[in-house]
C-alpha cells in the first residue's frame, strides 16, 4: 500500500491528513483521495487537470515527470508527497 | 449611506465600519492570501481568493466576513479538439482554457444572477448564486478574440461588467485589451462598442483607433442613466451616451488623463471621480502629487481635489476596482498600491486617510 503525506500549509486548506491510498498511477491515487476530499483536487491541479504550476508532487522523492496527466507509476510501497512550490507564495 | 467598506488586498480581506467614532477596522479575513476581487449580492460577501500556489477559490459569507464557506471558482470547460487555438497576438501563444484571475464581480440587479470576468478574457455567469459557473461560449468563441491582448497582465482580462438596471439582458464589458463588447439579448450575440476610442501612441492608419484592441481600463454605467457610461482607458477618459455603442474623447485632461479607476455618481451622470498619473510607462502621480479629478458637467472641466490626501512626494496609484462611491453619490473610498486606504464623505470635496499600512490595495467595495 502507498502512502501519502503533504505539507501543514496544505493540510491548513483541504483539511487532510497523510495516510494510504491505491493505485497504479500517481493519478488513480490522487483521483481515489479526491472522492474523499473533493476540495483538494483544485488545490492541486488546475481547470485543465495538470499540476498547478506552483504545486510539486514527489514520489519517493523525485517529482513527477508527467504533471499534465500524472501518469507516472506509483510502486505499491510508493510514497506520494505534495507540498506547495518554493514560489507563487 | 453605507457605512461598511470591504477591502481587497494583497494580504487579506479588511473590513471597515462608520460607528458613533468614525471609521473603524472591523475584522481581517483570509490573512497572508490575495483578495483581488469581492462583491456585495443580497447580504452576502463573495471574495475571490487567489492562493499563490493553489489557484483561486470563491468563499461566500452571510454573517458580514466572521464566517466564509468555500465555493467552486469559475473553470473553462476542456478545450474541445476540433476548437483551433487563438494565439495571444503579442507573444503567439496559445491562450489557455484555464482560469488565471477572477477580475470582475457583478450582478444583474432584480435577477439576482452573477457575472464574473477572468484573465484570460472569460465571461461567466452563475444563476445560483456562485454555486455554480458557466463560460459564455459566445463571447468567448468570437474570433475576434485573436486581437485582445494582455493590458497590465499577460493575458487579455475582462475587468468591467455593466448590466443595464432595468434591463439585464442589456451588458456591456470592457476587456484590457478588447475593446469593449455589448450585448442586449442577455449574451445570445454580442457586438464591439469601442468605437471612437484611440491610442494616440498609434497612428490611426496603422490600428490606433481598431475597436477590437483597445484598452479600457475600467469602465462604469450610471444607474439613473444607464444609457451614460464613463471610461478611464490608456490613452485618456471617454463617456458614451447612447449605452456603449461609442465614445466621446474628453481631452486635456490635468494634471492627466491617465489613471486606472473611475467612478460614476448613482444619480448624476455628468459627475465622474478619476484618480491621475503619469503615463503610461511612468504610472505614478503627476509630480508626486497624488490627487483625485472630479467633473460635474459631463467632461467639460474637471476639479482638482486634494483636501486630505498626502504631501508631495507621494507615489500612490488606485487601481481599476480600487474607488467605489457608495449608492446615495456622497461617500467613495480608494485605497493605493502602497497599501493606503481614504474615504470621503462630501463627494470627494475632503478626504480622511483611515489607513497607510494596509497591504497593496486591490480592490474597495461599499456594502
Amino acid at each position: 500500500m502507498a502512502s501519502i503525506s503533504m505539507s501543514p500549509h496544505l493540510q491548513t486548506h483541504v483539511g487532510i491528513t497523510p495516510g494510504e491510498v491505491r493505485g497504479d498511477t500517481v493519478r488513480e491515487a490522487l483521483e481515489s483521495l479526491f472522492t474523499e476530499h473533493p476540495r483538494l483536487r483544485s488545490y492541486l491541479l488546475d481547470d485543465r487537470g495538470a499540476v498547478r504550476k506552483h504545486v510539486a508532487v514527489f514520489v519517493n522523492g523525485e517529482s513527477v515527470k508527467d504533471r499534465a496527466t500524472l501518469s507516472d507509476p506509483l510502486p505499491p510501497d510508493g510514497e506520494i508527497f505534495l507540498m506547495q512550490a518554493l514560489s507563487g507564495g | 449611506m453605507s457605512d461598511r467598506i470591504d477591502i481587497g488586498t494583497r494580504k487579506g480581506l479588511f473590513s471597515y465600519e462608520r460607528r458613533s467614532s468614525g471609521w473603524e477596522p472591523v475584522g481581517a479575513s483570509f490573512l497572508g492570501i490575495q483578495v483581488p476581487m469581492l462583491f456585495h449580492h443580497q447580504g452576502v460577501i463573495l471574495a475571490s481568493v487567489e492562493h499563490g500556489h493553489f489557484g483561486t477559490k470563491f468563499h461566500r459569507s452571510a454573517d458580514g466576513g466572521s464566517s466564509w464557506e468555500e465555493l467552486d471558482a469559475p473553470a473553462y470547460p476542456e478545450k474541445p479538439d476540433d476548437v483551433p487555438d487563438i494565439l495571444d497576438p503579442w507573444r503567439n501563444t496559445p491562450v489557455p482554457w484555464s482560469l488565471e484571475k477572477v477580475w470582475c464581480l457583478e450582478s444583474a440587479g432584480r435577477t439576482g444572477e452573477l457575472w464574473c470576468g477572468t484573465l484570460p478574457g472569460g465571461l461567466f455567469r452563475s444563476s445560483d448564486q456562485g454555486e455554480s459557473w458557466s463560460l459564455v461560449r459566445s463571447l468567448w468563441d468570437r474570433p475576434e478574440r485573436a486581437k485582445w491582448a494582455g493590458g497590465g497582465y499577460d493575458w487579455p482580462g475582462i475587468h468591467s461588467i455593466c448590466v443595464h438596471p432595468d434591463d439585464p439582458m442589456k451588458v456591456a464589458v470592457a476587456i484590457s485589451c478588447g475593446g469593449v463588447w455589448r450585448t442586449e439579448d442577455g449574451g445570445e450575440s454580442w457586438a464591439q462598442g469601442a468605437h471612437g476610442m484611440r491610442f494616440d501612441f498609434v497612428p490611426e492608419d496603422q490600428g490606433g483607433a481598431d475597436p477590437e484592441a483597445q484598452d479600457p481600463h475600467r469602465m462604469v454605467q450610471c444607474p439613473s442613466a444607464p444609457d451614460r457610461l464613463w471610461v478611464q482607458h490608456h490613452c485618456g477618459i471617454y463617456r458614451s451616451d447612447d449605452g456603449a455603442r461609442s465614445w466621446h474623447e474628453i481631452r486635456d485632461v490635468k494634471p492627466s488623463g491617465f489613471g486606472f479607476a473611475v467612478a460614476v455618481h448613482p444619480e448624476a451622470p455628468d459627475t465622474a471621480w478619476f484618480v491621475p498619473a503619469k503615463k503610461d510607462e511612468f504610472r505614478h502621480p503627476v509630480d508626486a502629487r497624488f490627487v483625485v479629478t472630479r467633473t460635474r458637467d459631463g467632461g467639460r472641466t474637471f476639479e482638482t481635489l486634494e483636501r486630505g490626501l498626502p504631501e508631495t512626494p507621494a507615489y500612490d496609484i488606485v487601481f481599476r476596482h480600487a474607488l467605489d462611491v457608495d449608492r446615495t453619490g456622497h461617500r467613495l473610498a480608494m485605497g493605493s498600491t502602497t497599501g493606503s486606504l481614504w474615504v470621503s464623505e462630501d463627494q470627494g470635496d475632503s478626504w480622511q486617510h483611515l489607513s497607510a499600512h494596509l497591504p497593496p490595495i486591490y480592490c474597495v467595495r461599499f456594502a
